[in-house]
């Protein structure tokens, strides 16, 4: 069922051999339940405001997404090419899920949607965006954000 | 991904996440995590399938109620494929017509000018009737990105076409915006059926915008500045494609 198991086995060996940080501690924070939650979506797409600056090489900054923003506003600046984009081109639902949020909150499965979401761009060592991640975590907060949905590509 | 979650969730947010790649997601061990079996570049599964995506984002967020962690669990389902290939595409020109034969440099990039010229008028196309494009990191039109890619295999070197953004960098940027509207482009032609990899197959071995971008790759292969050298090693042709090209050059 794993798509690594589908891909070329270069393409598997090298995405294998990718270092992955690991961490001593295992954090765990509890809260309202999901029907009274506000949800912020973070991806690491590297999408942003088509007027936003792309992402490049060893970004470790992020760019802010309104709740606000419709589909044909965002782009993606992720310097990989080695993913598929054509989904995204087609909804961009399937990289962001950000209108299938607003339908929850219609059916009361979650309470609100934050005001502000935001991407990072995944190429970059996640070591390297402590900072700004922290950074973020405050500000989500200040947003009354109680629920993070953290998205790869 | 693992690392994000990690800082949030220890400045007090609590996180849910998906993981395409399992074995990533075990050795950092975020909080909680939705595996999927997808593709890499759709986390939430399904373009264009909002039940199907509903189903994934209320699994991921779900396991916000769960009661200690770290958890991983797995999403149950895989996505619909297609299967149809996209051999049943109807091309307005034979893009890739004997560049077997046509090895000059001119040549390649008269067939780019008149490709980019017929998908043009798909893209505009693709505008009008989805009212978005994915196209525009760039800032540049399609004829700026063909004339900028020619300027360069040219020898023009140092002449960025957009303001205050480097050469390589721009080059990057241009390709993502030719490819988005290659895709976009093709992607409303009658007739035109296929998933990912169908269309992947399709740009990266038919069409000559491909070639010209591997052309612009093995110059700056051999230019000498380092962000030249990272474009041409990794930034611009995907690693599953590289083949393509080494293929035909043993047949040139």
């Amino acid at each position: 069922m794993a798509r690594l198991d589908r891909m070329p086995e270069d393409e598997r060996n090298h995405i294998l051999a990718l270092p992955c940080p690991t961490f001593s501690s295992s954090p765990w924070v509890t809260g309202p339940p999901l029907a009274k939650r506000r949800v912020a979506i973070v991806t690491t797409a590297g999408l942003h405001l088509r007027n936003s600056q792309p992402f490049g090489v060893g970004a470790s900054d992020y760019r802010i997404i309104p709740a606000n923003t419709t589909a044909n506003e965002v782009v993606m600046s992720h310097i990989s090419t080695n993913f598929d984009r054509t989904g995204f081109q087609q909804d961009w639902n399937v990289v962001f899920p950000l209108d299938r949020l607003r339908e929850l909150v219609g059916e009361k499965v979650i309470g609100s949607v934050a005001a502000y979401h935001y991407s990072f761009m995944g190429a970059t060592d996640p070591v390297r965006m402590e900072a700004n991640a922290r950074s973020l975590a405050r500000i989500m907060r200040n947003d009354s954000v109680d629920a993070v949905l953290l998205a790869p590509v | 991904m693992g690392g994000l979650s990690h800082y949030l969730e220890e400045e007090g947010l609590a996180t849910t996440q998906i993981s395409l790649i399992r074995e990533h997601t075990e050795i950092m061990k975020p909080p909680r995590a939705l595996w999927v079996p997808f593709e890499l570049g759709r986390p939430f599964g399904a373009p264009d399938n909002a039940s199907f995506q509903t189903r994934v984002v209320v699994s991921a967020l779900e396991l916000l109620e769960a009661h200690n962690g770290p958890v991983m669990t797995d999403f149950p389902e895989d996505t619909p494929d297609f299967v149809v290939p996209i051999a049943s595409l109807v091309c307005p020109v034979s893009f890739a017509y004997s560049l077997g034969e046509r090895t000059s440099a001119d040549l390649l990039m008269d067939a780019f000018r008149s490709e980019a010229a017929d998908l043009h008028n798909w893209y505009d196309i693709a505008i009008r009737k989805g009212e978005r494009t994915t196209a525009g990191i760039s800032r540049l039109s399609l004829p700026e990105i063909v004339e900028f890619f020619i300027s360069f295999i040219g020898g023009s070197r140092d002449a960025s076409p957009i303001i205050d953004v480097p050469v390589a960098s721009a080059l990057r940027m241009a390709a993502e915006d030719l490819k988005a509207m290659y895709l976009e482009g093709v992607a409303v032609q009658p007739g035109t059926q296929g998933g990912s990899a169908a269309m992947a197959d399709w740009f990266w071995g038919e069409t000559v915008a491909a070639r010209t971008i591997n052309a612009i790759r093995e110059i700056c292969l051999e230019l000498p500045e380092n962000d030249f050298q990272l474009l041409g090693e990794l930034l611009l042709v995907p690693r599953t494609q590289l083949h393509r090209f080494q293929e035909w050059k043993k047949d040139e």
